[in-house]
């Protein structure tokens, strides 16, 4: 066991001073400074997409700091405290959500917020978390893989607080809650058959969600993303305009702050949704390829922190935590390219925005903390 | 248990890291997805989002020329360009454009012909263009606006030279005016040169010289933003402006003569004989001409359409009128010049004529008769019966032939848009509309200006301009000289081609111009009023019958209706050693031409040749 720690390149037996600095900190080095790179060139795209903005780069900043502290803390947290956690911090979660349904009927209107008089608080941003590490420590307290009937109760767990947040209705974030929850599912064992069968019932599922379940301007951006030029200027304007920023921007874009169509406000939500093709505009493939490089890195060195975690709960919480992020990545950049139709899902770490980015970060900060809290197990 | 436990957790372990390698093909092949939609974006359609990516930057936008400017001989500014702010619609960018409208008359009053405007427009032009809603905002308006911008995507403000005539209808019935340019016009005009421009001359001198006010269209490249706002210009060919205008005509005099016809309606010429320069042309009513520049209102339209004073119509140019005795010194000259008469040669005027072998009595104006004529009295008299012979003897051929040298029966080709012929009868023409042949008496009639015979003030200001110059011809003509803009001087333009009337003797001319004199200054000139002791007339009087009375009955002012009674006509020329303006003037049923018409001549005479300043 300990070769493989050393193979791992952490090299704990003897490590550097900065390192030991780090390890005494519970912050993985390689994962920091993908981190710290990305949320670095996201400012830099920032700065140009917001047109020279500093004040909203200095609220960015504030942000980005809140998020790090958020991981730092989490980092501290041993992976048992956390998972002691989870059935309160679900519990806690779905109360929340309920709140902000009776808040939204009260105000008659859609309502994703609970205004805490500070700061607005978006509960589902909290099941984003809870709700894996809930179906975790459900699932790992028995052997993996699960029976059918634990199976059953887990995905129940997961289609209550998703079912709260798509009737706000948020498509974007009840998106990301099942995936994290079906990570969870899939990482612990699911059998192929049930992925199998789950796959040939999402079709008669998707009609039910398309007659019934979804509202107006959401069975509109599915149109819109089979035929842009349905509604050249209603919603199909975004995913044209992205198009043509993208295209435009080649192999290796307009420059810097050169990009037209952002530049002259062709581009909507360019700060926020659309940054993705702000940066395609003025980087160009080659631009795009660099960051696709360093999620990549991300991931993978998210995947490896859960493959060598000590235990079932660390592995899948970590395992579905990094996933989801990888579901932000494809589905805002499949959205913006055109391949998946415009739901509100940011540009992880890029994108504009706090509330997005505290929960991811605090997702880096528990897989901060299970790699970082080992034991050394006899062998 | 243990054991149990660490096994489960080994199987547990390598369960998991083959859901983990599962996990990154999946997150592989998405990212490969992803990457060949850039690939196919970025890579291979590159060129055609390039396109797109310009498109939606760069576009051309025309520059309109600022239209030439119109002066009177003078420098007094007739037509002019002001700025004023509108109110406009695009209706494509507005979503509820009746929930704009609402909101728009909380902030800027909107009337209803403001609305009827905007409904009518909107179905004339394209989604894109936009429409105004409202026009001439005043300072406040615009400010008001301003502030509320954000919440009206699609209505803006745009600031616009509109065309302006300071003086109004004094001017309308030659200037014309320019409206929005309309569906036959967009047929014709060229479409490029015209890309920016809005208005085009509808009538008058705006019409005639509507390729020279106009100008030449200039481009500019400029990147908008997704809003269309203009961020920078890329790219300018400034636009050529429309040349300046200078009339002949002076606008004081065309002021005064206005006035002095007070209410009554008619028309009234005066051209520069030397030059056939208009100095002055009215047609009373007028109208205001700059209620046509952005589009009247159908009601008010409606009101000048169908006012029995018809202020549209055009009587100097349009308006068609039996001579009546105006038409004496021309047939005088005819009948000199074929010797049919001299000038000392007596007739004498029992008050009537009556041609052999019939019974019908031709009435002189003067029941009891003027008794012995000569060419001199019978005209200063105005005697109907020396003229009644005179005629009888010419032949309608040869009073056609004279007449027509003086210009009557055909257009005088004038610069301003819409003139009228009049009719100068013939056996042919007769032969040809009336399908009848020609009376004899018919002649006899045409002998005092009555009959077919239809003249417009034009032409006889014209015709009255030949006979102060001893058979000079030109064309009359309104605009002098013109300036385009990189000039500091204007440049007259080519005098219009003159032609000398074919008069044998000097000594013909003299005979009319004598009688025409005795007019104002004989004891018993029918214009003995309006004589001056400044400068010396030569003119005739004139009364035009509308009304035909019959054989036995006796005309009688009181007792025909207004608009039935005779026109008062008044030609003349002064001073008459040098003449420098000819006047033809014609008040509608005003009566008799030396009480009416004369006093309107007079007034305008003093104007022109004293230098009356206003």
């Amino acid at each position: 066991m300990i070769k493989t720690y050393q193979s791992s390149g952490l090299r704990e037996s003897n490590p550097t001073r900065a390192e030991g600095v780090l390890a005494d900190l519970h912050l993985d080095l390689p994962l920091l400074t993908g981190l710290v790179l990305l949320c670095g060139f996201g400012l830099v795209v920032l700065y140009s997409a917001s047109g020279q903005d500093m004040a909203l780069i200095q609220r960015q900043l504030v942000r980005l700091a809140l998020a790090f502290m958020v991981l730092f803390v989490l980092a501290q947290v041993p992976p048992a405290e956390i998972r002691r956690w989870s059935p309160w911090l679900f519990g806690t979660g779905l109360l929340l959500l309920l709140a902000v349904l009776i808040a939204g009927q009260i105000g008659k209107g859609a309502q994703r917020w609970l205004d805490l008089g500070l700061f607005r608080f978006q509960p589902s941003e909290l099941t984003k978390i809870a709700v894996p590490m809930m179906v975790t420590w459900f699932l790992a307290e028995r052997p993996l893989p699960p029976a059918w009937k634990r199976l059953a109760a887990a995905g129940g767990m997961i289609a209550v607080p998703v079912l709260l947040i798509a009737r706000q209705p948020d498509l974007g974030t009840s998106l990301l809650v099942a995936s994290a929850g079906i990570f969870v599912l899939f990482l612990a064992g699911l059998s192929w058959r049930f992925v199998t069968g789950m796959i040939i019932t999402a079709i008669p599922a998707g009609w039910v969600l398309w007659e019934w379940g979804m509202r107006e301007y959401q069975r509109d951006r599915v149109l819109t993303l089979l035929n842009p030029e349905r509604d050249p200027l209603g919603t199909g304007y975004h995913i044209i305009q992205s198009k043509i920023a993208i295209g435009s921007g080649g192999l290796y874009g307009k420059g810097w702050m050169n990009g037209t169509q952002s530049h002259l406000e062709f581009l909507p939500e360019r700060t926020t949704d659309f940054i993705f093709a702000v940066l395609a505009e003025e980087f160009g493939f080659s631009g795009i390829l660099m960051l696709l490089l360093l999620y990549l890195f991300i991931i993978y060195r998210g995947l490896y922190i859960a493959t060598r975690a000590q235990d079932t709960y660390s592995r899948l919480l970590g395992g579905s935590l990094i996933l989801v992020f990888f579901v932000y990545l494809f589905v805002n950049t499949g959205m913006v390219s055109g391949i998946l139709p415009v739901v509100g899902v940011p540009l992880p770490l890029i994108s504009y925005g706090g509330t997005s980015l505290v929960t991811i970060m605090a997702g880096f900060g528990i897989l901060m903390s299970i790699h970082t809290h080992r034991k050394l197990l006899p062998t | 248990m243990p054991t149990i436990t660490i096994k489960d957790y080994l199987r547990e372990s390598r369960l998991f890291s083959q859901r983990a390698v599962t996990a990154a093909i999946g997150v592989f092949l998405l990212l490969s997805l992803l990457i060949l939609r850039l690939v196919d974006l970025q890579v291979i359609n590159h060129e055609h989002f390039t396109t797109l990516s310009q498109d939606n930057r760069v576009k051309v936008q025309p520059l309109p020329p600022t239209r030439g400017l119109i002066y009177d001989r003078n420098g007094v500014i007739l037509a002019q360009n002001l700025p004023t702010h509108s109110l406009e619609i695009t209706p494509e960018r507005v979503k509820d454009l009746a929930l704009t409208l609402q909101e728009l008359s909380g902030i800027i009053d909107i009337g209803e012909s403001d609305r009827k405007r905007f409904d009518r427009l909107r179905q004339q032009r394209r989604r894109f263009d936009s429409i105004p809603i409202r026009v001439r905002l005043n300072e406040e308006e615009v400010a008001r606006f301003s502030v509320n911008r954000h919440r009206f995507p699609g209505v803006e403000i745009k600031a616009k030279l509109l065309r302006d005539y300071p003086l109004g209808e004094i001017t309308a019935h030659i200037l014309g005016y320019v409206g929005r340019i309309n569906q036959q016009e967009l047929q014709i005009i060229d479409n490029s040169n015209y890309s920016g421009t809005t208005h085009i001359g509808k009538n008058g001198v705006e019409k005639t010289y509507e390729k020279q006010l106009h100008g030449q269209v200039g481009l500019q490249q400029v990147e908008v933003n997704a809003l269309g706002r203009v961020i920078r210009i890329l790219q300018q060919q400034p636009p050529i402006p429309g040349e300046n205008l200078y009339l002949s005509l002076d606008a004081g005099l065309q002021l005064v003569t206005t006035a002095t016809f007070g209410e009554k309606n008619g028309a009234a010429v005066a051209i520069d004989p030397q030059t056939g320069q208009i100095l002055a042309l009215v047609s009373k009513p007028g109208f205001d001409p700059n209620l046509f520049v952005e589009g009247i209102a159908p009601s008010v339209y409606q009101a000048l359409q169908t006012s029995p004073d018809k202020p549209l119509f055009n009587r100097a140019l349009r308006g068609q009128y039996p001579p009546g005795s105006t038409i004496k010194p021309f047939i005088s000259l005819a009948g000199l010049e074929t010797r049919t008469i001299s000038a000392d040669q007596k007739k004498f005027c029992p008050g009537f004529y009556q041609l052999p072998g019939y019974t019908h009595k031709y009435r002189d104006w003067k029941k009891t008769g003027h008794g012995p004529m000569n060419l001199l009295s019978a005209i200063t008299q105005s005697c109907d019966v020396y003229f009644y012979d005179l005629a009888h003897q010419l032949g309608i051929d040869k009073l056609h032939d004279y007449l027509s040298l003086f210009g009557f029966g055909t257009r005088t080709g004038v610069d301003i848009t819409g003139e009228r012929g009049g009719l100068l009868p013939s056996r042919e023409w007769k032969k040809r509309v009336k399908k009848t042949p020609w009376y004899p008496g018919e002649t006899l009639i045409t002998g005092i200006g009555q009959g077919y015979l239809l003249t417009t003030p034009l032409q006889l200001a014209s015709a009255t301009a030949t006979l102060a110059t001893n058979g000079k011809r030109i064309t009359p003509r309104v605009v002098a000289a013109t300036k385009n803009h990189d000039r500091d001087q204007p440049v007259p333009l080519e005098p219009p081609p003159a032609t000398s009337l074919p008069i044998s003797s000097a000594g013909n001319w003299d005979d009319v111009v004598d009688a025409m004199t005795q007019v104002i200054e004989g004891q018993r000139g029918t214009a003995r009023r309006i004589r001056s002791n400044l400068y010396r007339i030569a003119g005739k009087t004139g009364t035009a019958q509308v009304f035909t009375v019959k054989q036995d009955e006796k005309y009688e002012e009181e007792k025909v209706s207004k608009k039935n009674r005779d026109h008062a006509l008044f030609i003349a020329f002064a001073p008459i050693e040098e003449p420098k303006i000819a006047i033809a003037v014609i008040v509608e049923n005003g009566g008799h031409g030396g009480s009416v018409a004369a006093p309107i001549a007079r007034r305008m005479m003093d104007f022109y040749l004293l230098q009356e300043r206003l």
